[in-house]
């Protein structure tokens, strides 16, 4: 009985001793698993939760104070929420926005003109968002978010659901905002090509711990021990006894492709070319994706049984 | 102040998108009111009285039409489950990330949601009314008249910070449906919508007329059925403007609270 008035709650700690700077104009990414605590990382920078301890500053403010100054510098968009309104056009709500950022005219026109000529959705602007598809409708969720010329933009999965194409294309429009506007971006996305093709600096959590702070290529330098070799031998060359090469993870008609250890690449290659004809070869790191899921698997297994564990929650962050 | 003008503006795009429906809807409204009317005749001839409630039956159907004008005003449909289902699914995050007042931001769209209903009713209103004729008081005298409206407006806000008051709920709990439920049916018997508050018992009746409740609807409607003298309008006015701050004053207490406690839940 007692339950029902009293109910007990398992404390469970999102994040814990995450502790980063990011400079002005950095387009930063940030992977983890689901339920890594990214998006409560996100959440806090801006201003929707507040850590139990810590602090945050982000241009000079604490994000849960939710100064008007703070929320009129940044955006948040997720891209599993809406902010349009679903029965009007987009321009209603981007009117609104207008107004409630207090965005001058001039601003407001060019801005509006160059994204939705940028993203290609200058002639859906008038239609009820309801009746958009998933890809135009994150588009111009997009551009409602930039509206305010915000200086931080946090972008939780701004391509989730998409296909290829919108997702190349929401890519485009973000790296060359960025570029030309110096806005600082955090992102988060399931989809390596959005951080390779983004981010120069990567940053990994797993239950809610900073694991990785670097560019991505060191991620790759850390976490993969081995390279992928391909081979083409000529016609009715191929050797009979390919694991005497190395690991052999595919063959592919006369297309071989073995794992090597990093260190052993330059050596075993240097010998399999002087051993046998080959046609072509190519060394290549694992994909992207092998690797982060190898990081994670590494993350879960040193990290302690009752984790996330025991030290401070600290999201220190701040910028100059 | 402009924001919320635009909020307003937008607001009443997004309500003509339904405007048929809206039509419609109106005039389905009022279908309820034949069946009490026909309910208080029997009632009347049964109980062979002229006057029910200090009513007689004249007044009685008047009174039924005149709830259909302070509930025009009164009524928030949805504002607390709306509210509540902005905090438990996260609709809440945006507004908390722009710069904009959440409370501010529903009543410019509450004002909008009312004008567009004043402005569609209208014609139904004026057509259900002088069908009735027969049974209502002549025109008011200007005084009144112009305590009437203030007393329409007063119900409004009212209204709105009882039903903003009661969304706040989802704060604290995560599945508020079966209360709300239970919460408008009894604002629903409170104030006076279902029946005269003066057919209660005295005693119950009573400390019923000092809920808020009362003067969301059924004072305002004696008002208009000019039954209440100059000096007991005045009194009405005074008790729902004290109720008015009273509610919001706790409205926004409860939202920085609750805002406090979904921060800290996770947003």
């Amino acid at each position: 009985m007692k339950a029902l008035f009293r109910r007990r709650y398992k404390q469970v700690r999102a994040v814990d001793g995450i502790d980063f700077d990011i400079e002005p104009g950095e387009m930063v990414g940030f992977l983890g698993p689901n339920g890594a605590g990214k998006t409560t990382t996100l959440k806090i920078l801006g201003g929707l939760i507040y850590p139990t301890e810590g602090t945050v500053r982000v241009l000079d403010f604490v994000p849960w104070e939710r100064r008007n100054a703070y929320r009129r510098q940044f955006a948040l968009l997720m891209g599993q929420k809406n902010q349009l309104w679903w029965d009007l056009p987009a321009a209603e709500s981007f009117r609104l926005h207008k107004e409630i950022y207090a965005i001058e005219d001039r601003q407001f026109d060019r801005v509006q003109g160059e994204l939705s000529e940028l993203l290609q959705v200058s002639d859906l602007l008038n239609q009820p968002v309801r009746e958009l598809s998933l890809g135009e409708r994150m588009k111009l969720e997009l551009i409602a978010a930039l509206l305010h010329s915000p200086r931080i933009l946090f972008l939780d999965e701004p391509t989730i659901g998409l296909d290829v194409v919108a997702q190349a294309s929401i890519r485009r429009c973000l790296r060359e905002y960025n570029q030309q506007n110096q806005v600082t971006i955090l992102l988060t996305s399931h989809y390596m090509q959005d951080i390779a093709a983004l981010c120069d600096r990567v940053m990994v959590i797993h239950q809610g711990r900073l694991i990785h702070d670097g560019p991505l290529r060191d991620i790759v330098d850390r976490f993969s021990d081995y390279k992928l070799v391909t081979l083409k031998f000529p016609e009715g060359s191929m050797p009979d006894r390919l694991e005497a090469l190395g690991e052999v993870v595919k063959v592919d008609g006369p297309t071989v492709t073995l794992r090597l250890p990093r260190e052993a690449v330059a050596e075993r290659a240097g010998r399999l070319l002087s051993r046998y004809a080959v046609s072509d070869i190519s060394v290549q790191d694992p994909p992207i994706e092998e690797v982060i899921s190898r990081m994670y698997a590494e993350a879960a297994r040193l990290a302690p049984q009752d984790s996330p564990a025991t030290g401070p929650v600290a999201a220190r962050r701040s910028r100059t | 102040m402009s924001k919320y003008w635009v909020v307003f503006r937008v607001a009443l795009a997004e309500r003509l998108v339904y405007r048929a429906d809206f039509f419609i809807a109106t005039f389905l409204r009022f279908i309820p009111i034949i069946t009490t009317i026909l309910l208080w005749r029997a009632i009347y001839d049964g109980a062979d009285r002229t006057e029910v409630g200090g009513l007689a039956y004249r007044q009685m159907v008047s009174y039924y039409l005149f709830v259909m004008i302070s509930r025009a005003f009164g009524s928030m449909p949805r504002l607390a489950t709306d509210i509540s289902a902005d905090i438990r699914d996260g609709g809440l995050r945006k507004y908390l990330l722009q710069p904009i007042d959440y409370l501010a931001y529903h009543l410019a769209l509450r004002v909008a949601h009312k004008l567009i209903y004043f402005v569609m009713a209208a014609a139904p209103y004026a057509v259900v009314f002088w069908l009735c004729r027969r049974f209502l008081p002549g025109w008011p005298a200007g005084e009144t008249l112009g305590l009437s409206v203030i007393a329409l407006v007063l119900a409004f806000l009212l209204g709105f910070a009882i039903n903003g008051l009661i969304g706040m709920l989802g704060f604290w709990f995560l599945e508020v449906g079966s209360f709300l439920h239970v919460f408008m049916t009894a604002q629903y018997f409170l104030s006076g919508h279902m029946f005269p508050l003066s057919l209660l018992p005295e005693q119950v009746g009573q400390v019923v007329t000092y809920l808020p409740f009362a003067y969301e609807t059924y004072y305002p409607t004696l008002i208009l059925l000019q039954r209440l003298d100059p000096g007991e309008m005045v009194r009405v006015i005074l008790v729902q403007l004290v109720w008015v701050v009273v509610l919001a004053a706790a409205t926004r207490i409860a939202w920085s609270r609750g805002l406090r406690r979904y921060a800290a839940f996770g947003g």
